[in-house]
């Protein structure tokens, strides 16, 4: 099986080590996986403030980086989610507006072949002990568009439960939004720290070293905030929990 | 709508006062997180919910498609039966009906039936500019009136209120209305009750004009529904002998039938209860029960725009239940003064500025005012999907030349991401600089630090790592 | 032009011709795939249930063989200390039999100043909603008109058994739109201190039901 990492702009950007995770974690799984160097960002930025027709190329550049591979891997449910939901909403739009189908036809090809993470671990690749060893107490946070939009429902926690020494605590309040949101958390700083701040405090009340999610971008949030508090818990993306082995251990 | 909120601050400067006022924030925590495990519960109790929702939502779909025979329908159906039917296009109409027909009857005084359509276009005001006083009988509804407040609230108006603020306003301000509080009332909510209870049973007793909004118009038969659970409104539907009922005009459903499957979802979707304790039903008027005129009068103010937006439409779907107020992170954050309209929370969001435009600074930032979480979305029970209108609406904001710095910075980006190799100069620049990146930015970037570190970047990007390590693998660009 | 004229051209220009006059059809364009009662039950087992959703909503809930009905209403009227009752029209008078107070009887030109005076007022119903814990009165023979069972502090209100029904959509398809209906499901309450419900605000704060078993 030819697999594609779709990494996002962001994690290449500032998270690589959540890139070299997934590979990691893949290739011992047995996965061939490449990285096209054309992919570069969804688009979501621009979809979500309501500049849709300056994501319209990001999307069709999608669908051309990714043509031909068997599966489209990314470690986000919310660049996930862009694809999966919003692609078709978007070809269906131009449309709407007498622009045509091409933008319809180039996502719909590329569309049911993308998957979140840990929706290709547990429904492709069927494993759900990916034989991880981490010795630490986490929380999960079930970021929304993985939550919501693609229903990853169980699949990480599933994932967490089988690493070996792991012990996975239930996240109060776990489904409630940590307040990112994307430009929402520069557009309306006061709110979106206050959701912040009550996520972090829901994550140090459980005693858990590290909190998990599937999402940097929301981690980047709560990591922003747990750093200028020194709270006392480690914001950690899934894929790198994942990858961590008795052999070749997370520091 | 009316003015009475022009001139709001947008929400995020709104909101950021409400963050800071401590007491708000627990009065809303508290009541927004008891009344969501409810609702939970009493939806889970359903099998059936989906189903229900869906059907819920095609009831109104098709309404809306045919809005304009349902409407003539329910005019036929109502006159027939008595009443007679009056058309708004705006508020200053509604307004002037509703004057006019209070007049007529040659009373001073209304009581009321809590009602959104009534808040939204201003009646009590302008009411009283008019000579007439309006009481408000809900109990929420009088707690606002009282202390001279704003709602917060769809349902309980007064949800930023806690006992011990209720009770100070009945003790200081019940006898500047009518008849005082109770000598040392507490703030047991079962005395706050008995003391609205008295207070206001005067009022109903003497009153000749009634005024309501309406839950549910049916157009085979003329029947109207108003949903209540204090008993305040069939006070007021049944003891005047005029009634008058200002309902927006995505009210009316087609049947009878059609019934069934929002009163399931309507009292559990808002006050978690199977069923609110009292629901009323009249077709137009009964010899010897109830009152002797009945006036509807059927209001636009907005409602055909949104109706023309094939994306926004879908808000005229709304039954005002308020899950989505309840369930909403930022609502319980912001309070519901912040959306600057009578309609609050993710409903108000993509509501007001559909109803009132995005001219004003506060409209225009109502779009933004969400995180798009879809926490909204999972519990309407005619399934609005909100979070895609907040998106179309701020396209709509964009398009009109909102955010001019945004814009800006994104269509950069737009072009970056669109060019892998200048990307990646890009990110390679902000690695090899990154020693002198400040903790704390300057100007827009202070929203970002002033409550949050940046990132730590990395000494390069995973596209490097990557070639390096795949030697030989084929480079895209 | 007239507003109406104006409003309903609106909408025709909002939806673009694309509705209009004909078509429209709900049964065509709804899908009610919902259940049409919530679970399998038996009468006896409806019956249960309505008792169950009705005293989870604080209305005390009396079951009675109809012979029985007489005693428990007395009962019910001196244990409210009610000094004067009012009934509607048409509500057999045995039931009241036993009742010791004086029995005011509606009439035209009562007004709801006077039943602010009454104790109690005892009524019959239209039918019952057992998954809801609903009755509805309907205006008809024994229920009155809307004000008489709004404006007294305490409602009896007998049910008889074979009057209840399983679910919401039954009770509409039982109950006429021509008539002035009142869905009475618990007595009144709020949810407007702290979004917690209170019981007892304007409408009758006690709500007593007599259920009566099938003869």
């Amino acid at each position: 099986m030819r697999v594609a990492l779709f990494l996002t702009c962001v994690n290449d950007t500032l998270y690589p080590d959540t890139g070299r995770a997934v590979v990691r974690l893949l290739s011992r799984l047995g996965v061939d996986v490449d990285f096209p160097m054309g992919q570069t960002c969804c688009g979501q930025p621009h979809y979500n403030t309501g500049h849709r027709r300056q994501a319209e190329p990001l999307a069709r550049r999608f669908a051309d980086v990714f043509a031909g591979y068997d599966a489209v891997v990314t470690p986000s449910g919310s660049c996930g989610a862009m694809v999966r939901e919003l692609y078709p909403r978007m070809g269906r739009r131009a449309e709407e507006e007498g622009r045509g189908s091409s933008l319809a036809l180039a996502v719909a090809e590329v569309v049911p072949r993308t998957y979140e993470l840990t929706e290709f671990l547990v429904d492709v690749l069927g494993v759900t002990d990916v034989g991880a060893f981490y010795p630490h107490r986490v929380t999960y946070h079930p970021t929304c568009h993985g939550l919501r939009a693609l229903g990853l429902g169980e699949r990480p926690r599933r994932l967490l439960r089988a690493v070996r020494g792991l012990e996975l605590v239930e996240l109060p309040g776990a489904e409630e939004c940590c307040g990112f949101g994307g430009t929402f958390a520069v557009r309306n700083p006061d709110v979106s720290a206050a959701m912040g701040r009550d996520k972090v405090d829901a994550a140090v009340s459980t005693g858990a070293a590290v909190l998990c999610a599937a999402d940097n971008s929301c981690l980047m949030h709560l990591g922003g905030l747990i750093r200028r508090s020194g709270a006392d818990v480690r914001p950690l993306h899934i894929a790198e929990i994942l990858a961590s082995t008795e052999g070749d251990p997370l520091t | 709508m009316t003015g009475t909120h022009l001139g709001m601050p947008a929400f995020p400067e709104a909101a950021r006062e409400a963050v800071g006022n401590s007491t708000l924030r627990a009065n809303l925590r508290h009541a927004t997180r008891t009344i969501r495990e409810k609702r939970a519960l009493a939806v889970t109790e359903l099998d059936d919910w989906a189903a229900l929702r869906e059907a819920g939502k095609q009831i109104k779909d098709h309404t809306l498609r045919h809005l304009d025979t349902y409407l003539l329908q329910l005019e036929e159906a109502v006159t027939a039966a008595g009443g007679t039917v009056h058309w708004a296009q705006d508020a200053a109409e509604a307004n002037r009906i509703v004057t006019d027909l209070v007049r007529a009857t040659g009373e001073t005084e209304v009581v009321k039936v809590k009602s959104m359509a009534t808040q939204e276009i201003g009646l009590n005001e302008h009411l009283a500019a008019e000579g007439i006083t309006a009481y408000e009988t809900d109990l929420a509804e009088l707690i606002v009136q009282l202390a001279d407040d704003r709602p917060s609230h769809i349902l309980v108006p007064a949800i930023h209120r806690n006992r011990g603020e209720i009770r100070d306003i009945f003790r200081e301000r019940m006898g500047d209305w009518g008849r005082p509080a109770p000598e040392g009332l507490s703030d047991i909510p079962a005395e706050l009750a008995e003391a609205a209870r008295l207070h206001l049973r005067e009022k109903f007793l003497r009153a000749k004009v009634g005024v309501s909004g309406a839950n549910f118009m049916v157009a085979e038969t003329g029947t109207l529904v108003v949903v209540e659970s204090e008993g305040n409104g069939r006070m007021c539907l049944t003891l005047p002998e005029t009634l008058i009922s200002v309902v927006g005009i995505e009210k009316v459903v087609p049947t009878w039938q059609d019934l069934e499957v929002f009163l399931q979802t309507l009292p559990r979707s808002s006050t978690a209860e199977r069923m609110n304790p009292y629901t009323s039903m009249w077709t137009g008027t009964t010899d010897g029960d109830g009152p002797r005129d009945f006036h509807l009068v059927l209001l636009d103010n907005g409602r055909t725009a949104v109706l023309a937006d094939e994306v926004g439409r879908q808000a005229l779907r709304c039954i005002r239940c308020s899950a989505c107020l309840n369930v909403c992170p930022v609502y319980e954050r912001a309070g519901g003064h912040a959306y600057g309209s009578v309609y609050p929370g993710p409903i108000g969001a993509i509501l007001t500025p559909q109803l009132r435009g995005t001219a004003s600074e506060v409209d225009a930032s109502l779009p933004y005012a969400s995180t798009l979480c879809g926490a909204c979305y999972d519990v309407c029970p005619v399934a609005i999907d909100i979070p895609e209108v907040l998106v179309h609406l701020r396209e709509q904001v964009a398009d009109q030349g909102g955010h001019r710095v945004e814009k800006a910075v994104l269509g950069a980006a737009a072009w970056a991401f669109d060019h892998p190799a200048v990307l990646a100069t890009a990110q390679r620049a902000a690695s090899l600089t990154r020693a002198l990146h400040p903790s704390r930015l300057p100007g827009p970037g202070r929203a970002w630090t002033d409550s949050r570190d940046l990132p730590q970047l990395p000494d390069k990007p995973f596209r490097d790592w990557w070639k390096r390590h795949h030697e030989g693998k084929e480079d895209a660009q | 032009m007239s507003s109406r004229r104006q409003m309903l051209d609106r909408i025709r220009r909002a939806l673009d011709g694309g509705a209009g006059p004909g078509g429209a059809s709900p049964a065509a364009a709804v899908s009610r795939a919902y259940a049409h009662e919530h679970g399998d039950r038996t009468p006896a087992e409806t019956t249960d249930l309505l008792v169950e959703t009705l005293e989870q909503y604080k209305a005390a809930v009396h079951r009675a063989a109809p012979g029985k009905v007489p005693h428990v209403v007395a009962r019910l009227v001196a244990e409210a200390g009610s000094g004067r009752v009012v009934v509607p029209t048409g509500l057999p008078e045995h039931v009241l039999g036993l009742v010791g107070c004086e029995v005011e009887h509606e009439r035209p030109g009562l007004t709801a100043g006077d039943l602010d005076t009454c104790g109690s007022v005892i009524t019959s119903c239209a039918l019952a909603i057992a998954e809801t814990g609903t009755i509805v009165l309907d205006a008809g023979p024994g229920q009155g008109s809307r004000k008489l069972t709004l404006v007294p502090d305490h409602h009896i209100c007998i049910v008889r058994a074979e009057q209840i029904v399983g679910s919401v959509p039954q009770a509409l398809a039982r109950l006429s739109p021509a008539r002035p209906l009142t869905w009475i499901s618990g007595p009144s309450a709020s949810s407007d201190i702290e979004l917690n419900r209170v019981e007892g605000v304007h409408g009758p704060r006690r709500l007593d039901v007599v259920v009566v078993d099938r003869g």
